[in-house]
């Protein structure tokens, strides 16, 4: 159990921005009033105490170094995949398939990043789950909607167990210079994505006008886009001294990912609208479920990965 | 507190804890709040984990007064089924079979009632294993509102269950459950059997329906 020590004054800067929220926020509550309720600001509380319960959980998961990360993102991969499942197209016949998804396929995938087998695990999902589920599928012999079933079953692994495992991955490069501090990675990328989507939240809600995608996301908006995600890409710049990049090319990084974060949030707005839902679920009081959460960090983790794996990392 | 209930309770507890890491199951409140006055939940059936679910998002303080009604004929045959049912959840086990029968099914449920019970029943009677959300329900619940007819009868309908645990199937596929509790109706006043039984049928029904819109 050892931590950089960059990786402590990160979590003194994120303490201090919950504080400044939580501070903002009851002032906010206190101008509507004790009797008064505004659901925007009954909301706001209800993300920046979800907030400090999520901060707490990935601080102590990443004390524990690389057992914690795969522990707590096998975990979350669990309860994004059970929203992803309930709301997926299966029949009775796909019960042995999705047990094996979940039993199977997902605590492979985290063993294999356990042990840093690379070549295994980044072919695992796309290559052996794609063809053997459709096989265990197929053998009870329902055939009713079966490209349907099958597709959907393989997009939620592919979403919430492959996506997702690129982030403990992470700890399996290797940095010349940056030995024993991988666990960076995972901090400066959660906390650009993440950085991101709040940022993009408080633009939006200070001066969003031009709706980007009024169809798929209301709350999407033109402002709230730009500003958030430049200003996270300068707060990635910002945090250069924690990774391996040069100063501009954590700018440039960064804003790769928060780009591909909201693009993230963007297709699984897309899924819920198709699927009739408002929210993947209701775990996370505020922010509705595990996925509401982590889908701009799945659609990034893969893409940061590669990325640094192709220029920085000798493995 | 003997060994044996002790075990009970700690079976029961990690029960609750096990379906609710499956299910992440959420109560939604539509129409009655949990409070402790004598109800009977009458659901549909899908799966044996159905009155699990029912237990597990009703408050521990209620839930200890909740006893659900079961078939002796399955619950009775073996060992570990008899400890679950009788120890673990304190079912009041009905024998199905006229024939065989020793007790009134009817009575037993209205003695627990009056013991300070509330009751879970499932009014079709089996597990619904077809396409037909809901069977007809079975006579039971009539015969029980006409007996006591002063106890609110509380629909509740349980989603997705039947996916993560279908009939016959061993291991449960982790999905989300979700149990509506609907508003509470009672016999009235020259109701006949089967005006009342249609009308707790589509009150059921009713309750799906809304909890697809929502």
């Amino acid at each position: 159990m050892s931590a950089p020590f960059e990786f402590i004054i990160l979590l003194g800067g994120v303490l201090c921005v919950l504080i400044l929220a939580s501070f903002v926020a009851s002032t906010l509550k206190k101008r509507v009033g004790p009797n008064d309720t505004d659901p925007v600001i009954e909301n706001l509380v209800a993300r920046i105490n979800a907030w400090w319960a999520m901060v707490a959980l990935l601080a102590i998961a990443m004390l524990f170094g690389r057992a914690g990360a795969v522990i707590l993102f096998w975990l979350l991969s669990f309860a994004a995949m059970r929203e992803f499942l309930t709301l997926t197209a299966k029949s009775r016949a796909d019960h042995y398939a999705l047990a094996t998804a979940f039993f199977v396929v997902l605590p492979v995938q985290y063993y294999l990043v356990w042990i840093g087998w690379y070549g295994l695990y980044s072919i695992f999902i796309p290559v052996y789950a794609f063809l053997f589920l459709p096989i265990i599928s197929a053998l009870r012999g329902e055939t009713e909607n079966f490209l349907t079933r099958v597709s959907e079953t393989q997009w939620g692994l592919m979403i919430c167990v492959f996506a997702a495992s690129h982030v403990p991955a992470l700890l399996t490069l290797n940095i010349p210079g940056y030995e024993g501090k991988s666990i960076l990675l995972i901090a400066f990328l959660v906390v650009v994505v993440q950085g991101s989507d709040v940022l993009q939240y408080v633009f939006g809600k200070l001066f969003g006008r031009h709706k980007i995608a009024p169809v798929l996301s209301p709350s999407k908006t033109w402002e709230g886009f730009l500003g958030g995600v430049l200003s996270a890409s300068v707060l990635g710049a910002l945090l250069w001294w924690m990774t391996p990049f040069a100063f501009w090319q954590a700018f440039l990084v960064s804003l790769l990912v928060a780009v591909m974060g909201f693009f993230g949030g963007l297709v699984m707005s897309a899924i819920k609208r198709d699927k009739g839902v408002k929210d993947w679920g209701h775990l996370i009081a505020g922010h509705g479920g595990f996925i509401d959460r982590l889908d701009s960090v799945v659609f990034s983790a893969p893409i940061f990965f590669h990325v640094v794996r192709y220029f920085w990392s000798t493995t | 507190m003997t060994a044996n209930s002790v075990f009970a309770n700690v079976s029961a507890s990690a029960i609750v804890l096990f379906a609710r890491l499956v299910t992440a199951v959420r109560a939604i409140w539509d129409g009655v709040e949990p409070v402790p006055s004598k109800r009977v939940y009458f659901a549909n059936h899908t799966s044996n984990g159905d009155f699990v679910l029912i237990w597990a998002v009703l408050p521990p303080s209620i839930r200890r007064r909740t006893r659900p009604v079961a078939a002796s004929d399955y619950w009775l045959t073996s060992k570990l089924k008899t400890f679950i049912g009788r120890d673990v959840f304190n079912a009041v086990l009905i024998d199905r079979n006229p024939e065989s029968r020793e007790d009134d099914p009817i009575a037993q449920m209205a003695d627990a009632l009056d013991g300070g019970s509330s009751l879970i029943l499932f009014p079709e009677g089996t597990r619904n294993i077809g396409d037909d959300p809901l069977l007809p329900f079975k006579t039971g619940l009539y015969h029980l509102a006409s007996q006591r007819p002063d106890v609110d009868l509380v629909p509740v309908w349980i989603e997705n269950l039947n996916r993560v645990m279908p009939k016959g199937e061993i291991l449960p596929i982790p999905l989300i459950c979700t149990v509506r509790f609907g508003e509470a109706l009672r016999l009235e006043a020259g109701e006949v059997k089967d005006a009342f039984l249609k009308r707790s049928h589509a009150a059921l029904i009713a309750l799906k329906d809304s909890g697809d819109a929502a």
